[in-house]
């Protein structure tokens, strides 16, 4: 049997937080691009589109998001797909950023003053005009600080992947606590990592919401 | 898609899953007053000038607001035996219920105070009112009220959050559905019921809130 030294605990959880990472970027953009069109959808002001998202942003806000993992992870095999956990997660925390993305986004938007739509109707704009040249240029900034900030519920949620047994930061711990018994120096060292990763996307969005202000 | 879905099934387990669903709701409501009473008081630490103790805070809120839950929950209930502080799953769970939640909230109502004119203070202080009661009856109560929504959001994501409790195996829904699934390997119908009653918890705990608000701030109702 093999001897873990620290830096072989560390080696490894570091080995495995580049999945953590790769997890969250692939969940941020896919929860970007969904989010983007049920923003839109949001804003269109149809009934059906708007109850639409209402409904998808009240689910899966209101549910765990460890059940939306077992639910896409278990579902998608019933429907007769061969799904790895990697794909699961992917899917279930695009899904269940989307909807968080969506909420703030579509604050952003509404934020704008309607004065501009009236005004930028006036002129004779159509809708798509208004939404590219108004309203998301404004939106955009505004946006900006939130979505920074919710990038770290991203990172944090993948660590719930660790359940349906992807491989990445906590379930490495998990794994060298169960060979090395020490769970008070590994799940620190994950900690630390979780923080090293999310702080700077927290301090970023504390100071990039304090710079737009004054600019604004 | 051939697959006839065994909702029936699960009848036999309703005992089960009524357990857990008292379970969650305890954890919840135990989390949430003493989550939201132990963050009033960070806030105010918070809140005051400088010194140690806000400092303190300051980490506290940020270790915790920048690490999964999971692992929080992991740290206390394998990690702290190590150092000679032996816990239960259900007290891990609670303890690190109410760590996590007594962050965000530190947060939220230190948010709350801030935004406060100074003016208040100032002539709560000229009226003769200690700094204790300039607290508690001058910039709590709209404090409260203000951030009111935001809290209650983050009491109800905590109790969420409170699924994962099932893998240290406190004894809750999540738990008894992980137990319902081994045994009849009804895997979606099992977590698709368990998901509605969280979506039931969830809406459930909303509306209590809003009572609450309407008992705690009495002079909205006139107002509105």
């Amino acid at each position: 049997m093999s001897v873990f030294s620290d830096w072989d605990i560390l080696r490894n959880l570091l080995l495995a937080a580049r999945w953590t990472v790769v997890l969250s970027l692939i969940a941020f953009a896919g929860g970007a691009t969904v989010g983007l069109l049920l923003t839109m959808m949001q804003v269109s002001g149809r009934t059906l589109l708007v109850r639409f998202t209402r409904l998808y942003i009240e689910l899966f806000q209101g549910t765990p998001l460890l059940m939306q993992l077992f639910l896409v992870f278990f579902g998608l095999s019933l429907m007769g797909l061969e799904v790895s956990a990697w794909f699961a997660a992917a899917l279930a925390l695009t899904l269940f950023s989307s909807a968080y993305l969506t909420e703030i986004w579509r604050g952003c938007i509404e934020s704008i003053p309607r004065g501009q739509w009236e005004a930028s109707r006036c002129l004779g704009l159509s809708y798509f005009e208004i939404m590219r040249h108004i309203i998301l240029p404004q939106a955009l900034k505004v946006a900006i600080a939130p979505t920074v900030g919710f990038s770290v519920q991203i990172v944090k949620g993948t660590a719930l992947a660790s359940i349906i047994g992807f491989v990445e930061l906590t379930k490495a711990g998990t794994m060298l606590n169960n060979a090395t018994f020490e769970p008070f120096k590994v799940f620190g060292m994950v900690a630390l990592l979780y923080f090293l990763l999310c702080y700077p996307l927290s301090v970023a969005s504390r100071k990039l919401e304090r710079k737009l202000n004054v600019a604004r | 898609m051939d697959y006839t879905f065994q909702f029936g099934e699960l009848l036999p387990y309703s005992d089960l899953i009524a357990r857990g669903v008292l379970s969650t709701v305890i954890l919840a409501i135990v989390t949430t007053v003493l989550g939201c009473l132990l963050g009033t008081l960070g806030a105010a630490a918070r809140a005051g000038k400088q010194t140690f103790l806000s400092r303190a805070v300051g980490v506290y809120v940020e270790l915790i607001r920048n690490t999964p839950f999971i692992v929080q929950l992991f740290f206390i209930f394998f990690g702290l035996p190590t150092i000679g502080i032996k816990l239960t799953a259900g007290e891990a769970g609670l303890l690190a219920m109410v760590i996590n939640l007594a962050a965000y909230s530190t947060e939220i109502i230190r948010a709350g105070i801030e935004s406060i004119p100074k003016g208040q203070l100032e002539a709560a202080r000229t009226l003769g009112l200690s700094r204790t009661q300039t607290f508690t009856r001058v910039v709590l109560p709209p404090a409260l009220e203000k951030i009111y929504p935001a809290l209650t959001s983050q009491c109800i994501i905590v109790m969420l959050g409170s699924a994962v409790l099932s893998q240290i195996s406190v004894e809750e829904l999540t738990f008894a559905a992980n137990f319902i699934q081994s045994r009849n390997f009804l895997s979606f119908e099992v977590y698709m019921v368990i998901t509605v009653i969280y979506l039931l918890l969830a809406i459930l705990m909303r509306q209590g809130f809003k009572l609450i608000h309407y008992f705690m701030f009495p002079n909205l109702r006139a107002r509105s």
